[in-house]
């Protein structure tokens, strides 16, 4: 048996699971996506531990976690800064680092973004559940137990231990690419089939106004505040939803769909956010602004591939 | 205000990349409106942009029983096609979303290989041999607190109702809301009741259920804002099992009524539902 170690969980906060890039395959099951929110910040954090494109990492919402290292480890932090220390020290945000046996690694509460990833070399140890490690706590499926539980104190996160004698990589992200989550969000949006359905004012007040993130928000979805949105259609049969699919409900105020979405929903919808304009949305706190500018799909296409070709 | 848009009336001003991008994204989904409703009484299904990696392929516009075996025609036909390239597939009443891997395919190959499906699809099986699944079900007012009041609100018998809701033989028309958990339709006309105005923070796995037309069975533990007229001791959704969920898109099922003793001897939970769960 390949010898363990990894993290223990001293404290636990409001949500940290771990995730990687998503259950498919399942979902005419009725079972959910699940995966990294933030894909960008997520495959960043394995990029600078030399970790494959799909390896798991921890997703820390929000903070008030604290982990013990139980051995040397040779890790990354992206994402948010949720005011990391370890031993009281700030680590490099966006950089890989070794973390010595014994010390303790905190996240306190967001001061830029709301969720961090912490990737670790060798990759977190988990038995994958349908296909993915990724952590749904609602249907009980992944995470660190394979039963979706999220971190809880006294857990242990298991490390596949490698020989890091030699520092695996001295990989840096570029500039460019470590997202400050303040200020306005300017989101890619994708016009879907239901658009037309809209009333002109509706479609004119979603692309000129800024719209206010809700706390109403988590991992299934994140909701808006802003101008009611008119629609015509008012009863729809319910139909299978994709990642970032914008519908409207009779109240008029917009839900973006997230990778723990319902499978099916009734819905209207105005369109899609393209997979890396979801990743900047889950690190909008509640309370922060957002707006929104059209690209057409086939240029929300070569985005993302070119996003992941970098780490594939 | 409300101000209706026409694909005849579009007029942005502004100097911008949006100004020329936002009319004509708007401009291709009303003309693809304009196509669909003339196209909508020969039933050409229709290709809906669902986003990055994803089309939504509409075959119909309204809930009918013989919509079935198109929709899953399509699955299987999607499955064989696309081959690695595809990534998921969500079937429901009237539509089929067809997830697919962006590196391995461009969504104009995407659309070009669902339009070639579509245009041939022929459905050789129309299900009608396909044998009835039983769902074993003990209706009492303890494990289903709506059950005396539909009954009474409908002015009917419980054993009426019950009679009512295990003779149609239902179909299960998607999965969704929860892993097994299966929409079938469609309920009898007289049973049929809106979701509760407050759903329930927990409602006991198994718990049988009926909403609008529709009835189903909660595979697991969750909220929900169904009517509660009994319970299934039948593992829905077990991850263990090859066939995870009990209930496939397709299925025809028929709900059994069983006593008490039946329900506990085939492992049934007799735990009451709080009425104010």
């Amino acid at each position: 048996m390949a010898h363990v170690s990894g993290f223990e969980t001293l404290r636990s906060g409001p949500l940290a699971s771990l995730q990687d890039a998503g259950r498919f395959g399942v979902r005419h099951l009725g079972i959910t996506q699940g995966g990294a929110v933030d894909l960008h910040a997520w495959a960043w954090a394995n990029w600078l531990v030399a970790n494959p494109w799909g390896a798991p990492a921890l997703e820390i919402t929000f903070g008030g976690l604290q982990l013990k290292a139980m051995e040397d480890l040779y890790l990354a932090i992206s994402g948010a800064d949720l005011g990391a220390e370890i031993d009281g020290e700030p680590p490099p945000p966006w950089s890989a680092f070794m973390m010595r046996s014994g010390q303790v690694l905190e996240f306190k509460a967001p001061r830029s973004g709301l969720r961090a990833y912490l990737a670790v070399f060798g990759g977190f140890q988990a038995e994958p559940v349908l296909g993915s490690c990724s952590g749904v706590v609602r249907e009980g499926l992944g995470g660190h137990d394979g039963q979706g539980r999220q971190l809880a104190v006294g857990d242990r996160l298991q490390v596949r231990r490698e020989a890091i004698e030699n520092t695996p990589c001295n990989r840096a992200v570029p500039e460019i690419e470590k997202l400050d989550y303040t200020g306005l969000a300017e989101l890619e949006f994708v016009l879907g089939a239901q658009a037309g359905e809209f009333s002109g004012v509706s479609l004119f007040e979603f692309f000129n106004r800024q719209w206010e993130v809700d706390s109403r928000s988590d991992r299934m979805g994140i909701r808006l505040q802003g101008p009611a949105l008119k629609c015509a259609i008012s009863n729809m049969v319910s139909e299978g939803l994709a990642l970032g699919a914008v519908q409207v409900p009779p109240d008029g105020q917009p839900i973006v769909l997230m990778n723990d979405r319902q499978t099916i929903g009734g819905y209207p919808r105005l369109g899609t956010l393209p997979p890396l304009a979801c990743s900047r949305l889950a690190q909008c706190q509640p309370g922060s602004e957002v707006s929104f500018r059209p690209v057409s799909l086939e240029r929300a296409h070569r985005d993302y591939i070119e996003f992941v070709r970098r780490f594939q | 205000m409300h101000v209706s848009l026409r694909a005849d009336t579009l007029c942005v001003h502004d100097d911008n990349e949006a100004s020329v991008t936002v009319p004509g994204a708007i401009r291709a989904v009303l003309d693809d409106d304009v196509r669909w409703q003339t196209s909508r009484m020969n039933r050409s299904p229709r290709i809906e942009n669902a986003g990055v990696g994803a089309w939504l392929v509409r075959l119909f516009d309204m809930i009918e029983e013989q919509n079935l075996p198109w929709v899953m025609a399509l699955a299987r036909e999607c499955e064989q096609t696309f081959g690695v390239a595809l990534i998921d597939l969500v079937p429901s009443y009237t539509t089929l979303l067809v997830q697919y891997d962006p590196l391995r395919m461009s969504p104009d190959q995407a659309r070009g290989l669902l339009q070639q499906l579509v245009s041939a699809l022929a459905v050789t099986d129309d299900g009608g041999d396909s044998p009835v699944r039983e769902l074993p079900v003990w209706y009492d007012p303890s494990v289903g607190p709506e059950l005396l009041v539909l009954a009474e609100g409908k002015g009917l018998s419980v054993t009426s109702l019950i009679e009512l809701h295990t003779a149609p033989v239902y179909q299960v028309f998607a999965l969704g809301f929860a892993p097994g958990f299966a929409f079938m339709g469609s309920v009898d006309p007289e049973l049929r009741a809106p979701r509760l105005a407050t759903p329930r923070k927990r409602v006991y796995p198994g718990s049988v259920a009926i909403a609008g037309s529709q009835t189903s069975a909660y595979p697991a533990a969750s909220p929900g804002g169904w009517n509660l007229i009994g319970r299934t001791p039948t593992v829905l959704f077990d991850r263990n099992r090859e066939q995870m969920s009990y209930f496939q898109v397709g299925d025809k099922v028929r709900m059994v009524s069983v006593s008490k003793d039946e329900f506990l001897r085939l492992g049934g939970d007799t735990t009451p539902q709080e009425a104010d769960g």
